[in-house]
């Protein structure tokens, strides 16, 4: 008995974790917060080299990109993103065919992005847009001095989202092979929150991609 | 959460919904073409929109502890202080002149 109450003392000094059904979480959050600074990093570093090259120096990204494609690789992210939530929604009812199919659904939105995203690519390295070099977009002269970095800002942002886009893709894929295998339940499904999250977070990311990049 | 939030959760299909009104008002205000600073605020504050619908209700923060908010947020606030501590470079011309006329500059600069 005496035992007993001392056990039940260390438990109550122990300090509340700050996601307390899965430690897992915190993990996640952790690692999705150091990559938000990574990203942001990208992105600040790109608006520097944009302002530094001057009202005319940068070609403009919306004249060879068109936004339309990518306006649709956005809607295509929104859409995976919430079938991803569906999937949790589902296994937490206890649904675990309908987790698959959500599940499903969600890697199949990111192989779509990530094929538009290789035809988007090779289409503007057709055009000429490669690391060193800049596409053939009618201006000529000065007006684009100083706009080469460009090409180089713009495949360093969009490719280490792409590889967050191809990890998750393969993370999501060893989630839906457990849960055809049956290890989640209602009670059992922290895993799948956490891939939740990591998804969520890429398409958080691509948010402000799109915005910086190929709005602005 | 899975025994707690049944209830709580957001529906999901709505959030949706919004998110794809944003992006689409987005897209409107991007491609007229007028003052690049009023484009950069509304368009920025559509992405900040978006992104705080993303993380409140499909990353469910807004489900969990404060404290983890404060602490997501965090990062969010050292990328604005970073772009605020580019900003001189982006506004400022003599960087540009000094590329643009090198050889003036010296010329200038020169004591005869």
């Amino acid at each position: 008995m005496e035992q007993v109450t001392t056990l039940e003392h260390t438990e109550d000094v122990y300090e509340p974790s700050l996601t307390p059904d899965s430690l897992g979480k915190l993990g996640m959050w952790v690692f999705l917060i150091g990559d938000t600074m990574s990203f942001g990093a990208l992105l600040a570093a790109y608006a520097a080299l944009r302002g530094g090259a001057g009202a005319i120096g940068w070609v403009p990204p919306s004249e060879i990109l068109g936004i339309e494609l990518t306006a649709f690789m956005t809607f295509l992210l929104i859409c995976s993103s919430v079938t991803m939530v569906k999937a949790l929604e589902s296994i937490q009812k206890g649904n675990v065919g309908r987790m698959c199919d959500f599940l499903g659904l969600t890697i199949l939105g990111g192989i779509i992005f990530l094929g538009l995203q290789a035809y988007e690519w090779t289409h503007l390295i057709k055009h000429g847009l490669t690391l060193t070099g800049i596409p053939d977009h009618g201006l000529t002269g000065a007006a684009i001095s100083g706009s080469t970095l460009f090409g180089p800002t713009f495949y360093a942002i969009t490719g280490f989202h792409g590889l967050h886009v191809t990890g998750g893709v393969i993370y999501l894929i060893v989630i839906l092979r457990n849960g055809w295998s049956g290890r989640y339940t209602a009670e059992f499904n922290h895993e799948v929150e956490i891939v939740g999250l990591y998804w969520h977070f890429v398409d958080l990311i691509w948010i402000m991609v799109f915005t910086f990049i190929y709005l602005l | 959460m899975a025994q707690n939030g049944e209830h709580k959760h957001p529906r999901y299909w709505f959030i949706f919904l919004w998110l794809a009104v944003l992006t689409a008002i987005e897209i409107g205000v991007a491609i007229p073409e007028y003052s690049t600073v009023i484009k950069a605020i509304l368009l920025i504050g559509l992405a900040c929109g978006k992104a705080f619908l993303v993380a409140a209700y499909f990353m469910h923060l807004k489900l969990e502890k404060r404290t983890l908010s404060a602490i997501v947020i965090t990062p969010f606030l050292i990328c604005v202080f970073l772009v605020i501590m580019l900003i001189p470079d982006l506004t400022t011309d003599a960087r540009h002149n000094a590329i643009d006329k090198p050889a003036e500059k010296v010329q200038e600069t020169t004591p005869h």
